[in-house]
């Protein structure tokens, strides 16, 4: 079995977001980069899946030279091997066009990615690299039970879940609850520094989206405190104040 | 061109957010001096489909094929592409629901177009096609801009609101013809919680956090939510240590909401979690903690025991109610 978790570079998520050049651009400096934590769950259940021998993990990112400290954590967390496909992800489809073009070319089994990056909040790629491919996709899964042909799956809907049953080829977007994120020992971390990483030179693609500028939210105005004795005072200014209820 | 819009059903119905991606499809048709369809998949009464009209679509487009009846990711998207060709539509607008968010990237592709997922305002009119979607998890808005022919947009609930534009819906059976591979994929149960309301699109949510000390407690907050006609959310640590089921977990890592009224008890609103729901219209908090960030982006806040509070709020509720 052979399976390959997509993985996306993304701010810490206790980072403070800020723009450069007339907010055209994000503030890296002073930013720690990581694993999408979405993606890493996803990379948490592959490396499950494989467990006892049955497969292998191989993650996937498409980024320049400054992602192979999120690569080398995610071989420290239990990947096999990792490719860099070598260019700044322009936009969704861009990054899909590449992992689904090197998936072509390495037959995986299953195709696993994170329910979206929580950057640009994008639940774009999965879906695109299905659709290249021509095999089904299942997005924001729950869970992942896999026989070595069918897969059994888990999906969140609006109100409760569905089930769903896979077999052949598949991609799935994985949310919470799909595996426990795996934190990386010290032997993890040893050996990821000479586990292949394979650098790949990105394809062209047309631009078909771009982002031209950031705006952060506006300021919200200050708290209007009510004392606790006076609880029932919210009712009131929910009602005839803020009119949402 | 024209536009065309995908309405989700679920068991047959319409939800609001749907009425809110036809309102918001029929804007960017009189933005484009042009016409709106809708494409609907299952088994959808005339009735329902008549109600479109109310919000703009003039032409329903009816899938009611028995093969199609529960959501298949792959075969949806190619009926929606066929739909988007026999339609001549340039823009596919849906909501960016948990279906929406799987189905949407399928369909840019397939139409060559370039996709704008939690979009929150109209495009711009002129030259360029600019829409603004969320970014950072709330913490900031991405301008995006598309410059393929073909574009497909995916709106976030409670965005952009339900606003009527009556026209006498024309429904017309649709039989677009599916591969057999691409039903690969097979709905094999669905599982709905009942008298739950769903998270994503709640208008009013009740969330609660690690200051309710455990899940035996969580007895007020649903009171509370109900009494509210509210959906029950929780903070991160509260899924993780199994009080609340994920789906619940609202933020950064969870699922980002933007409710008209987000009432958080008990969460000190760390940074991670605000990103989650600081785009709510009216944010409450109750915590006994004043230093508590969570109340420097509160509308209101009471700083109290929630085993004191939420009582009294359910009692003054009750009696608001009559």
């Amino acid at each position: 079995m052979k399976l390959l978790v997509c993985i996306s570079n993304v701010p810490d998520t206790t980072t403070k977001i800020t723009f450069t050049n007339d907010n055209t651009q994000f503030n890296t400096a002073g930013v720690q980069f990581i694993v999408n934590p979405y993606d890493e769950i996803a990379l948490s259940k592959a490396i499950e899946l494989c467990e006892g021998g049955k497969g292998t993990v191989t993650v996937l990112n498409v980024g320049e030279a400054i992602t192979e400290p999120t690569i080398r954590k995610a071989l420290a967390i239990g990947a096999d091997d990792a490719v860099r496909i070598n260019a700044a992800p322009r936009d969704a489809y861009f990054t899909a066009y590449q992992i689904a073009q090197y998936a072509k070319s390495n037959d995986f089994d299953i195709i696993l990615c994170g329910r979206e990056s929580i950057d640009y909040n994008g639940a774009q790629v999965a879906g695109m690299v299905a659709e290249i491919l021509d095999i089904p996709s299942i997005s924001i899964i729950k869970k992942l039970e896999y026989d070595g042909t069918t897969a059994t799956i888990e999906r969140e809907i609006e109100g409760g879940k569905e089930i769903v049953s896979v077999s052949g080829k598949f991609v799935v977007s994985c949310a919470e609850g799909v595996a426990e994120p795996k934190i990386p020992n010290m032997r993890g971390i040893m050996s990821a520094r000479s586990k292949p990483l394979v650098v790949v030179e990105a394809q062209d693609v047309e631009e078909v989206a771009k982002v031209v500028s950031f705006e952060t939210p506006p300021p919200r105005g200050t708290v209007k405190l009510i004392p606790a004795e006076e609880t029932e005072k919210l009712i009131d200014l929910l009602h005839q104040e803020a009119k949402v209820i | 061109m024209s536009v065309l819009v995908y309405v989700e059903q679920v068991d047959g119905k319409f939800k609001k957010s749907v009425f809110e991606a036809v309102s918001y499809a029929k804007a960017i048709a009189d933005q484009n001096n042009t016409t709106l369809a809708a494409i609907s998949i299952g088994n959808v009464e005339e009735s329902e489909l008549k109600a479109l009209g109310t919000y703009g679509a003039a032409k329903v487009l009816n899938v009611a094929s028995e093969e199609l009846k529960t959501f298949v990711n792959q075969a949806y998207a190619a009926v929606v592409a066929e739909a988007a060709t026999k339609e001549n539509a340039n823009i596919v607008v849906l909501s960016n629901s948990f279906s929406g968010k799987g189905l949407a990237p399928r369909i840019a592709v397939k139409l060559k177009a370039g996709l704008i997922d939690g979009a929150i305002e109209l495009p711009t009119t002129g030259d360029q096609f600019r829409v603004k979607k969320t970014a950072f998890s709330g913490k900031a808005f991405a301008i995006t801009e598309l410059s393929s022919a073909n574009k497909v947009i995916a709106l976030n609930p409670n965005a952009f609101g339900v606003k009527e534009n009556p026209v006498d819906a024309v429904i017309e059976a649709f039989s677009p013809a599916v591969k057999p591979t691409d039903l690969t994929a097979i709905v094999k149960d669905i599982v709905r919680a009942t008298n739950k309301i769903s998270l994503p699109d709640a208008e009013l949510v009740v969330s609660a956090g690690r200051g309710l000390k455990g899940p035996e407690n969580w007895g007020m907050i649903e009171e509370l939510a109900s009494l509210l006609g509210a959906a029950t959310a929780c903070s991160k640590p509260v899924s993780d240590a199994d009080w609340r089921p994920h789906s619940e977990h609202v933020g950064q890592t969870g699922i980002a909401i933007s409710p008209n009224l987000y009432i958080a008890i008990g969460i000190s609103g760390a940074i991670q979690h605000l990103a989650g729901v600081s785009s709510s219209k009216v944010i409450v908090v109750i915590n006994k903690d004043p230093e508590a960030p969570f109340f420097k982006v509160a509308d209101y806040g009471i700083v109290g025991d929630a085993f004191e509070v939420v009582p009294k709020l359910i009692e003054a509720l009750k009696t608001h109610k009559g």
